[in-house]
């Protein structure tokens, strides 16, 4: 049976103590590319958890089917079947932020972390498990993709949320400063994302460290 | 995983065993796989080939007066493959909206070369007498916060964005020579640092305006054909 204690345990190491993003540091690559706003690091980071939730869920499902020697091709196969689908589905309904997100949707597929808890999850515990690690992993990197995406739409142009109109027509982005707010163009670019991402794992780190010498001094 | 199957007594697992059933397991999940995503697909392209065709009407509007046409603007095309000039990319396409039957505005989409990061897409309004309606970036990849002014969301000179200043232009309003940026003699400005964008947009939007210009009347007169098939408007074909 599941305990709740199991799933808070998963939950806690998707989100925190195994963030893909601030700890593994897997799927840098769209991270730097899309995280210019904050909606689209969210976009993107949904895209992958349903894709991670959803893998993991399925190679759970038939994992007592796949042969050991040839898993790897098996859970290829499976995974970017998945992110095909999500790809199509987001091209139909969501056709501008697909349009904004472009090649870094089917390339969901190369993100380690797909693969990473396929095979270091998935392929021993149970479905619902397998959903929630997914789905958990996929949150860790929500969180992180929009504090990162939203630092860089402030100090970049000076904007919160800008591009939700494409999600719900109704809504509009924030102009937080004026409008002549010049924008910090590094910020905008790959290296002001890794700059904040370094500053973000640094404020993580300083603060494990400072919980620890806390107990360590207890 | 399979080490039941491997154990059952009496079938020894030889190599040859071991390979034909890796090779059906991954025939099975491949076969599934190929049906989920064609079911998927077929699902899905008629929701996005209508999003498709709404954003690009979107787009054509956004750029004409409303009501300067009357006719069925996105079915109204006539496409050429071959490159129009150096600084254009085939194809480009015309959308004919004509009023009353008669010819009143052409939007022609193409792709300007020269962009920093690749090609620049361009969506450009002109009307029967010439005069531009306005003029649109529709894919680009120029470096975010300095090349990007040229498309109207990433300008931050909201007031006067930089591709308004082609609005109600016309290519006989300019002498040829000044269709450059001011950094090579022309009259266009440009944001220091950011040259190679507006450079090409700005050669686009001469060609495409010169050639307008010049092959109106077999623009507008060419049966309605979208593809390869298109018939190409005859160099000197303006009889005027």
């Amino acid at each position: 049976m599941i305990t709740r204690a199991e799933l808070r345990e998963i939950f806690a190491n998707g989100v925190w103590k195994q963030n893909s993003s601030l700890v593994q540091t897997l799927g840098l690559c769209p991270l730097l590319a899309v995280t210019t706003t904050l909606i689209n690091g969210a976009m993107l980071s949904l895209a992958t958890l349903l894709v991670t939730g959803l893998s993991g869920f399925t190679v759970s499902c038939l994992r007592k089917f796949i042969p050991y020697e040839i898993r790897m091709p098996i859970f290829i196969m499976i995974a970017a079947t998945l992110v095909t689908i999500v790809d199509q589905c987001m091209a139909s309904w969501l056709s501008e932020i697909h349009n904004l997100l472009g090649i870094f949707i089917p390339l969901i597929i190369t993100n380690c972390i797909v693969f990473a808890r396929i095979e270091a999850f998935a392929a021993k515990n149970g479905p619902i498990q397998s959903f929630f690690d997914g789905v958990s992993m996929g949150t860790g990197m929500l969180w992180t993709l929009v504090v990162l995406g939203g630092m860089r739409e402030l100090l970049g142009n000076g904007t919160l949320f800008s591009g939700i109109e494409s999600i719900v027509p109704s809504l509009s982005g924030l102009r937080v400063f004026s409008d002549g707010y010049p924008g910090i163009t590094l910020f905008v670019l790959p290296p002001g994302a890794f700059i904040l991402l370094a500053c973000m794992i640094a404020t993580k780190n300083a603060f494990l460290a400072r919980r620890k010498a806390a107990e360590a001094s207890r | 995983m399979t080490a039941d199957a491997a154990n059952t007594p009496g079938t020894p697992d030889t190599p040859v065993r071991v390979a034909f059933r890796s090779a059906a397991t991954l025939a099975v999940f491949t076969a599934v796989s190929t049906l989920f995503l064609a079911t998927s697909y077929t699902l899905t392209r008629p929701v996005m080939e209508a999003s498709v065709r709404a954003k690009k009407m979107r787009a054509i509007e956004e750029i004409l007066p409303p009501g300067i046409f009357d006719n069925d603007i996105s079915a109204d095309i006539l496409s050429l493959d071959s490159e129009l000039s150096p600084a254009l990319i085939a194809p480009t396409t015309f959308y004919r909206g004509r009023k009353n039957g008669a010819p009143a505005v052409l939007v022609v989409e193409t792709s300007a070369r020269g962009g920093y990061g690749g090609p620049i897409g361009l969506l450009i309004g002109v009307r029967a007498d010439g005069v531009v309606t306005g003029v649109r970036v529709t894919e680009h990849r120029e470096t975010p916060g300095l090349g990007d002014y040229i498309d109207l969301k990433k300008d931050k000179n909201r007031k006067n964005p930089w591709i308004r200043r082609f609005d109600a232009l016309s290519f006989d309003a300019r002498p040829e020579s000044e269709w450059k940026v001011k950094k090579d003699g022309g009259s266009f400005d440009f944001i220091a640092g950011a040259t190679l964008s507006p450079r090409a947009v700005v050669r686009a939007v001469r060609d495409t305006l010169k050639f307008v210009a010049e092959h109106r009347d077999a623009l507008y007169g060419a049966p309605e054909k979208d593809g390869a098939a298109a018939p190409h408007p005859q160099p000197q074909g303006d009889p005027s």
